[in-house]
């Protein structure tokens, strides 16, 4: 399949070969040969960005809920440069996604040529690899290689920079199959010894725990089904990190709600508590961890990780297994049935009794009130009036953002998208239409609070091009609520910037972009205001006014360990020292 | 953990890692790299130290085999075990990185450095500095009437003894190359 054409094309080609559906992004001089490509075909539809850190999200969202890489085009200089936020939350977030810059013509780099920036050296520590394509002759491989580094091993964003006179030229395609697609073939079944060891564990572990992430969800839908497998028949208790929600279904009877600084009681005294922790695709993030030395103490750890890196990194553990996590599971149950499926019943049936106890301490809980809608509230309303559609959810960054992981239920994986590892502000606009576009069809909502929302708010205008009927639900408490909560808690109550005057009429808003939205503010109308927006045939902006001064409990204060947790009712003075507050 | 025969202190061909997690003692490591010899590679390798805080000590790229486009990077750095783990892991994930090895841990190896010295002086101390260059089989590559250049080619090691020694006898520049290493044996 080598035919002749020029790199512009070749460029189109390769994305059709990829099987790539949807592109995101905004045209600009340096990519003005491949735009005119995209005009003169019709199998790839480009989705008309406003600001290409929107392009970036919308792909980082497409490529969450589909499983399938997120590919934007941009051009040079700014063009890369605003691009550069999505890339580090798509490393972060280990999001599969192939980004193509436009470049200054090759005889120009290094001349600080107009739109010319080193987009290679910037976006160097932002991918997980990248590319300057100098020669048309190779452009061709080096998009397969970048489509197969994305989506192997650890998944994460790639980039092509191609000049403007690599794109004009003419040179020789290749298809997928003929592109050597390099060395690059991490390792996904894992060694089989550790995971006998591992069945043994399980075997004699009194007080485990499933501790699951992101990567049961990068790993595919089928690792989620073995990892409901695993749970169900051995009965051990599971949580997750924000970035696994889904892969353990919400109302399964093993589920004990997600772990963290501002996870469940149970699920954190159950970290702290058990005697055999097996990760799942998690990295021990700090926001899991606490306090390094005191974390979960008394327990043997298993970790399984795609990425080598990941052993080791932050809690040292006892048994690693290198693999995908779908690949490992399988493999477990396969020698854990052989081995007579046997677990510790008597003591397991203890530590459920324990976990019971724990659950008592109902630590969502929060006061009520019929005059002020309570975030808590909104989420719990959104949650009884959606659960049962076929429902996406994206989020913003801060307060919100925890309150929805801690309301919202998700039964299945690939349907809840949000910015873990980087916590990007803006990040949830965007994306929602990126997981629109996916799913035409689809609810998606977009849990926001009004100040990151504010960050990427042009994307209504795509939102509203595209027809991409994303539902903002915004809970606005005219405050950057998770700052404000922090010096309250850790800078005497000084409250420096962290609240907005003069914020948008929201409804207005919607109105002025050729959208809808209503402003509702009290707890008696809030149904009738999420029907209103779930019921109408287009993107909607709900600005929910709600209690100004929420916090977000439970929270594990900077430098705590897990069994040193906050809650709604407790008091909060004094309980982060010195050495806490300098932890982010 | 003993019911499962682990051998203590094993650490790479077993699952387990019995090492004292708590172990911070720096160790100086010895790392070569085989990576494809392509536009920005030495770039990544030295992003990756720089940008997670691991320290360089010396470090040396060359082409080494022209045919296949392969470079070899010799890396000598320092750091905790576990830090020293994770670099050879965080290199290891680097797309264009082919090998990783540790010649510090995985037998004997030699490791040669160069390194060139220019010494001024007249009289006694020339003289002197001339037959210490015998004395390391230094050679002199330059040589006007108030100064030499020796070049020199050894370990880390003993290129330090011969600076030191040629300090107060008029050393003004050294330049080294770093440290090219490889295994002993085959």
């Amino acid at each position: 399949m080598s035919r002749q054409m020029t790199g512009a094309k070749m460029v189109v080609q390769a994305l059709k070969d990829q099987g790539v559906e949807v592109v995101f992004g905004y045209p600009g001089g340096a990519v003005l040969p491949i735009y005119d490509e995209i005009f003169q075909q019709n199998d790839i539809r480009h989705i008309l960005v406003r600001h290409e850190q929107g392009a970036v999200h919308m792909a980082e969202g497409y490529a969450r809920s589909t499983g399938k890489p997120g590919v934007v085009l941009v051009t040079s200089g700014p063009g890369a440069t605003n691009a550069v936020t999505g890339l580090t939350d798509a490393l972060m977030d280990s999001i599969p996604l192939v980004v193509l810059t436009g470049q200054v013509p090759t005889f120009m780099i290094g001349t600080d040529g107009f739109q010319e920036a080193d987009t290679v050296g910037i976006t160097r520590p932002c991918t997980k690899h990248n590319w300057l394509a100098k020669d048309t002759d190779k452009l061709a491989e080096t998009l397969h290689q970048a489509f197969h580094v994305a989506t192997h091993g650890r998944p994460g964003p790639v980039l092509i920079d191609i000049p403007k006179d690599v794109q004009f030229a003419t040179g020789t395609y290749q298809g997928p199959k003929q592109a050597k697609v390099s060395h690059y073939q991490p390792k996904v079944k894992g060694d089989i010894e550790g995971i006998t060891d591992l069945a043994a564990m399980i075997e004699r572990a009194e007080r485990p725990v499933l501790y699951t992430g992101g990567g049961v969800i990068n790993s595919g839908p089928a690792a989620s089904q073995l990892l409901r497998e695993l749970a169900d028949a051995t009965g051990f208790p599971v949580t997750s990190t924000l970035m696994g929600l889904g892969a353990y279904p919400a109302s399964g009877k093993n589920w004990i709600g997600m772990l963290g600084m501002h996870g469940l009681y149970e699920a954190n005294l159950a970290m702290h508590g058990c005697d055999l922790l097996i990760n799942l695709g998690a990295r021990f993030d700090d926001r899991i961890t606490g306090r390094i030395a005191d974390f979960s103490p008394k327990s043997k750890k298993a970790h399984v990780d795609i990425d080598p890196s990941s052993i080791n990194k932050v809690i040292h553990v006892d048994l690693p297994i290198v693999g995908d996590v779908g690949h490992v599971l399988e493999d477990l149950l396969k020698v854990w049935k052989a081995r007579g499926r046997k677990t510790n019943k008597e003591a397991l049936a203890k530590w459920w009794g324990q976990i019971e106890q724990w659950k008592l301490k109902n630590c969502l809980s929060y006061k009520g009130s019929d005059k002020t809608i309570k975030p808590q509230y909104a989420l719990e309303r959104l949650e009884a009036l959606t659960k049962d559609r076929d429902r996406y959810v994206t989020t913003e960054v801060g307060q919100h953002q925890m309150w929805a992981a801690q309301f919202l239920g998700f039964e299945a994986p690939n349907r809840w998208m949000t910015s873990g590892g980087l916590g990007t502000m803006g990040y949830g606009l965007p994306a929602s239409i990126g997981v629109q576009i996916a799913h035409p069809d689809s609810l998606v909502i977009n849990v926001a609070g009004e100040a990151s929302w504010l960050m990427n708010m042009q994307e209504m205008g795509t939102a509203v091009q595209f027809r991409a009927p994303v539902k903002q639900f915004i809970l606005n408490n005219e405050r950057l609520g998770m700052v404000r909560q922090w010096q309250q808690l850790l800078h005497g109550e000084r409250y420096s910037h962290s609240w907005s005057e003069s914020l948008p009429d929201f409804a207005k808003l919607a109105e002025a972009f050729g959208c809808k939205g209503a402003k509702v503010d009290s707890p008696k109308d809030l149904d009738d205001a999420i029907m209103a927006m779930l019921d109408y045939d287009g993107p909607y902006i709900l600005d929910v006014l709600v209690e100004k001064h929420e916090n977000c409990f439970p929270m594990i204060p900077s430098g705590k360990p897990h069994n040193e947790m906050l809650l709604g009712d407790a008091s909060t003075e004094g309980a982060i020292q010195a050495g806490g507050a300098v932890l982010v | 953990m003993s019911a499962l025969n682990i051998k203590k202190g094993s650490t790479s061909h077993s699952a387990y890692d019995l090492r004292d997690p708590h172990a911070q003692a720096n160790e100086t490591h010895t790392l070569a790299v085989l990576v494809d010899n392509e536009a920005g590679v030495l770039a990544r390798v030295i992003g990756l130290f720089s940008g997670r805080g691991y320290n360089i000590d010396s470090l040396t790229v060359a082409e080494v085999d022209h045919a296949g486009h392969r470079s070899r990077i010799t890396i000598v750095t320092r750091g905790t075990p576990s830090v020293i783990d994770q670099i050879k892991a965080q290199l290891g994930r680097l797309v264009p990185v082919h090998e990783v090895h540790d010649l510090t841990v995985e037998g004997a190896s030699v490791e040669r450095e160069l390194a060139l010295f220019k010494v001024a002086g007249t009289g006694e101390k020339r003289i002197e500095a001339l037959r210490l260059a015998e004395i390391f089989r230094a050679n002199v590559v330059d040589s006007t009437l108030e100064s030499f250049v020796f070049e020199m080619t050894g370990t880390p090691s003993k290129i330090d003894a011969f600076a030191d020694l040629m300090r107060p006898l008029g050393l003004i520049d050294v330049a080294r190359t770093g440290v090219a290493a490889l295994s002993r044996g085959v």
